[in-house]
């Protein structure tokens, strides 16, 4: 049966110690299928980012274990970890996380070259997804020279790039008109019906509702869960 | 509300009773099927008003309605007035709610959170039809749209209402502060 292309299990992650400590997440268990998209919801402050950097392995989890494509994000170390979020993860962040200096393509460009793709083939790719997002002919003009949809796009091209498995997306669509968030919706569902997994972390029923589950988050904790449960994931469970 | 006023604006050319059903079901994306004899009654009633007037026949012989001066008089205030925002008339979910909280062996929390998920589960219901194409056309897509819309509103208040409960219960559990909050350390 296929494996999850993400799986956390009993995911806890506390920061700070003694008076100060706050429990971001407290054991969330769970898993993206390929093809599937799942949505994240709940109030701010809920541990929705913090699951989903941890997901992406850009923090670690205090217990608890995270599997990105079969490797065991602990087990990979830190340059297994850099790798995998180079090649295997697209991170659409909260704030667009772009660079200032770099036109839109070397923005999209960057996570190739890192992983050493020859820079005119990395272009290529980059130009690709930019166009991918309806951003032809943006290409090659600075974050702060476009709009904040615009910004949104080149932050989502970055993400699709180069055939990731894995999607995640917080508030991707931040600020945007109903129209272009759902441009953005469609961008990320495109790809996982071509085979990535998806999470999307979104505080907007509408766009949700894209979302083949939709898992609600309180106070670090899943409590609920509305959608259909992927057949792997159905037939996972009858075997164990 | 107004099956009348939206059959009188179709009417901005003469059409036959089943043509005028199937006009009306077209434009709105079938999300309100009218049966015919529903049209042919309305019909009738805006022909004793005075509002449409028969307007012969076409070449297949079927008798036509047209609008009368009035009638044209009548979808153009249609068009000009805002539809009045009346205070819904029992809207099930809000009176459950309010009861559910005064009866102390409900579970608010679980009413709300299984109404969330068949609401949630009806925006992906729209989703698909919308990526099916049955949003396609431009007045189907405004129709399915508003549908949207309204569950996502829904989905929105019941997410206020659960934090809304949660800060009650909260309030009414905790121990009466001794010190103003933050020096309690
Ligand atoms: N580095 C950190 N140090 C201390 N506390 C943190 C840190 N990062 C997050 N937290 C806390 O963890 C909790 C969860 O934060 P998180 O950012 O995951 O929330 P969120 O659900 O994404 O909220 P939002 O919808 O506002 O983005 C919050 O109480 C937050 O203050
Ligand atoms: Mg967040």
């Amino acid at each position: 049966m296929s494996e999850p292309v993400l799986r956390l299990t009993d995911v806890s992650r506390v920061h700070g110690t003694g008076a100060a400590e706050v429990h971001a997440l407290r054991g969330v268990s769970l898993a993206a299928y390929a093809g599937e998209l799942v949505a994240i919801m709940g109030p701010s402050g809920s541990g929705k980012s913090s699951l989903l950097t941890i997901a992406g392995g850009l923090d670690s989890p205090t217990s608890g274990s995270v599997e990105v494509a079969g490797q065991d994000l602990d087990e990979a170390g830190i340059s297994g970890r850099a790798k995998l979020r180079r090649t295997s993860v697209g991170y659409v962040f909260q704030d667009f996380n772009l660079i200032p200096a770099l036109t839109a393509a070397e923005n999209v460009a960057l996570p190739l070259e890192l992983d050493g793709a020859g820079r005119r083939a990395a272009q290529k790719a980059a130009r690709a997804a930019l166009d991918e997002v309806g951003l032809d002919g943006f290409a090659d003009r600075f974050p702060d020279e476009m709009s904040g949809g615009q910004r949104q796009r080149i932050a989502i091209a970055r993400a699709i790039v180069g055939d990731r498995r894995l999607i995640l997306a917080d508030e991707p669509t931040g600020a945007l008109d109903t129209e272009t968030g759902e441009d953005i919706l469609r961008l990320i569902r495109a790809r996982c019906d071509a085979g990535a997994a998806g999470v999307l972390v979104t505080h907007e029923p509408r766009y949700a509702s894209w979302a083949d589950r939709v898992i609600y988050v309180r106070d670090g904790l899943v409590v609920d869960e509305a959608g259909e449960t992927p057949d792997a994931a159905l037939a996972e469970e009858v075997e164990a | 509300m107004s099956v009348k006023h939206a059959l009188l604006a179709l009417l901005e050319k003469p059409r036959y009773g089943y043509e005028l059903r199937a006009e009306f079901e077209q434009r709105t994306g079938a999300s309100w099927p009218l049966n015919v004899g529903q049209v042919y009654t309305t019909l009738s009633r805006l022909e004793r008003d005075g509002l449409v007037e028969a307007g012969g026949t076409d070449a297949e012989g079927r008798s036509l309605y047209q609008l009368t001066e009035a009638g044209q008089a009548e979808v153009k205030g249609w068009f000009d007035t805002p539809v009045e925002r009346t205070q819904p008339q029992r809207d099930e979910l809000a009176i459950k709610l309010a009861v559910a909280v005064a009866v102390p062996s409900v579970d608010v929390g679980k009413v709300v959170q299984q109404q969330r998920n068949a609401t949630m589960q009806a925006l992906q219901g729209y989703r698909r039809q919308a990526r099916s194409g049955a949003g396609d056309d431009l007045p189907g897509g405004l129709v399915l749209d508003r549908l949207v819309f309204a569950a996502e509103a829904e989905i929105r208040w019941l997410d206020h209402c659960e934090s809304r409960l949660r800060r009650a219960a909260a309030s009414s559990t905790a121990p009466e502060p001794v010190q103003p909050e933050g020096e309690s350390r």
